[in-house]
């Protein structure tokens, strides 16, 4: 009945309210769009006065140059840089939500005394601005030898991943039941063999979560790979993009063909996996 | 009960790696920070000579530079529009979208996906859009738009715009702020950075999505039965989301107002792609100097002080936030 009623109600705005959705996305499109067309374009047509025109014809080659480089205008290409990412996001990723479901499970599942005052502590360090950290940071990683490497910077990424990775896995775990955990510790079951037995196979959707927002945020990060790899060879994407974008020669096409591969992984992970990627921006908020 | 404590021991063993790690890269990081802000480190060569508040003193001087006045003035500007950008766009699209349109799916995907790309695509994507173009390249993007459709007078410099609207000195306004002491008022710093508004578009852009997703989540929460209620008390739908809704999504708004307001004090990377500091600073941000003036000048103290101020204004906002949803969690 009550549908019924509803629906009668909105009908008449039904129309406007689509009008205005329709108009809505397609404004949200638009940075998309110049980005593709543009790409796509020919350096032939590459024309400042027909930046917004629909390409006549369909040209990769600016995606070439984006990911080999040009010897002739001495410029790098991003395919090791894309690379780079890939070796740093990965590991990153798996390792942080690794150490954030055990984190979670002990926090969860084994207060101990303090923990109330500990988890607060441990959430805002993923609040604060990296810059208050930075300086210390680059200095530390010099002393044992990981500035400049892969290494560092996927040491760097789980460091700063452990506070968010944390949080959604003990938001994850508290809605499991105890009662679990105890049938499994009349068993003879320890806290490890309840973890591997029970929790982790329940925590397959929970690993999807954590692990599609540290892939974006591990790929998507610039201050980090600025700050702590300095050879333009290990440099992650983000950077390089960056740098590409800021020479002065480089195209306009060539530098949205590198926008675009840039924004690639994580724009199909987010067309794939959107439901988990918006479960994971609305764990990221404290409360969860 | 042996095995409970060994397991105790585990489980204690299990977390201290983390915490230790956070002691030190985040608490421990911090406090070397905030002491090298009061030191003398002005090159390579660390240099822990005490000197007290002296860079902060400088950060609030107009001589060498206002650089970090202008910061501030380009901070305030950008959160405000920031957060009205993407608080009202994401409340707005939310209210159209939970009325359960065909489409509903593809419509949500598109306003959501800015999120999943990096600030520095968004910037280079933008410098474009809003690039004001040249004499030699003629107009670019949305002028070259404004241009076509013979609205000419439109054009204008975007994030190249190097004035902000402030209280003039010489109005009849700024003349009485003045007599009255307030004449600080009416300096530069006082204003609206106007290249900065092309900065808060694109971050509306990528960021709008967000709040969308959390005004969706809190409206399809509201139990139906409220709304029929007050519409069998004759309500208008107006007067339902004046009267019943708006108040009944206040948290979101707050928990809103509070993630995206930090992360705009912290804006870095959209900065950097986008525009950089802009002419006389227009778009600079604390961020962006506190790196130029560490990695680029190796004035490691000075930009110490910034981040510190910058974690200040951070902590200001997150800290309450933090005790309050905590608390509450372990009341529940």
């Amino acid at each position: 009945m009550s549908t019924l009623a509803h629906r009668r109600v909105v009908h008449p705005a039904a129309v406007v309210i689509y009008c205005l959705l329709v108009i809505a996305a397609f404004l949200y499109l638009v940075p998309i769009y110049l980005q593709v067309v543009t790409g796509f374009k020919s350096f032939q047509e590459v024309s400042l006065s027909t930046m917004w025109r629909f390409p006549r014809t369909f040209s990769l080659a600016s995606f070439a140059k984006a990911w080999l480089g040009s010897e002739a205008q001495g410029m790098n290409g991003l395919a090791a840089n894309f690379m780079n990412s890939v070796y740093i996001t990965v590991p990153a990723t798996l390792i942080s939500a690794f150490l954030g479901s055990l984190n979670g499970y002990v926090l969860a599942k084994w207060r101990f005394r303090g923990a109330n005052v500990l988890f607060p502590l441990l959430l805002f360090g993923m609040f604060i601005p990296y810059q208050s950290i930075l300086i210390p940071l680059v200095q530390v990683l010099d002393r044992i030898g990981l500035y400049g490497t892969r290494g560092g910077l996927i040491f760097v990424h789980v460091v700063y991943g452990i506070p968010i990775t944390t949080l959604i896995f003990r938001n994850y775990y508290a809605i499991i039941p105890d009662e679990l955990l105890e049938a499994s510790k009349i068993d003879g079951a320890g806290i490890l063999g309840m973890y591997a037995n029970i929790l982790f196979p329940l925590s397959i959707p929970g690993f999807v979560v954590v692990m599609i927002w540290q892939f974006t945020s591990i790929w998507n990060d610039f201050l980090f790979g600025l700050i702590v790899t300095s050879s333009p060879s290990l440099q992650p994407i983000t950077v390089a993009l960056n740098n590409l974008a800021g020479s002065f020669y480089v195209e306009w096409n060539v530098q949205m063909a590198g926008a675009l591969i840039a924004a690639l992984p994580t724009l199909l992970i987010y067309i794939f996996l959107s439901r988990y990627f918006m479960r994971g921006l609305l764990a990221g908020s404290v409360k969860g | 009960m042996k095995g409970l404590t060994r397991d105790r021991a585990i489980s204690v063993a299990l977390v201290a790696p983390s915490l230790i790690l956070i002691a030190i890269f985040v608490y421990g990081f911090i406090g070397f920070t905030g002491f090298s802000s009061l030191t003398k480190w002005d090159s390579l060569e660390p240099n822990f000579t005490f000197v007290g508040l002296h860079n902060f003193a400088r950060l609030f001087a107009t001589v060498p530079t206002d650089r970090f006045l202008c910061d501030l003035r380009n901070m305030v500007t950008f959160t405000v529009l920031f957060l009205i950008g993407s608080i009202s766009l994401g409340f707005i699209l939310a209210v159209l979208l939970d009325r359960h349109v065909k489409g509903e799916g593809i419509f949500r995907n598109i306003f959501l996906f800015p999120m999943a790309i990096s600030y520095i695509v968004t910037g280079v994507i933008w410098r474009w859009i809003l690039g004001p173009g040249s004499p030699e390249t003629g107009a670019l993007g949305i002028n070259l738009i404004f241009e076509k459709l013979g609205l000419g007078f439109l054009k204008w410099k975007w994030f190249t715009e190097p004035s902000s609207v402030h209280i003039s000195a010489t109005s009849s306004f700024g003349v009485f702020l003045s007599h009255i002491g307030l004449g600080g008022l009416t300096t530069s710093y006082v204003g609206l950075s106007l290249a900065t508004i092309s900065v808060a578009i694109a971050a509306t852009w990528q960021m709008s999505g967000y709040t969308m997703a959390m005004y969706l989540a809190a409206l399809r929460g509201i139990p139906t039965e409220m709304r029929e209620a007050a519409r069998v008390d004759g309500a208008s739908e107006p007067q339902i989301y004046r009267r019943v809704i708006v108040p009944m999504i206040r948290p979101v708004t707050l928990s809103a107002l509070i993630v995206l307001g930090h992360i705009s004090l912290k804006i870095f990377d959209l900065v950097v792609s986008m525009t950089g500091p802009g002419p006389a600073f227009a778009t600079d941000v604390p961020a962006f100097y506190m790196w130029e003036t560490t990695f680029r000048g190796n004035n490691f103290a000075q930009g110490a002080a910034i981040a510190v101020l910058l974690l200040l204004f951070v902590a200001l906002l997150i800290v309450p936030y933090l005790v309050s949803s905590t608390r509450s969690e372990v009341r529940r």
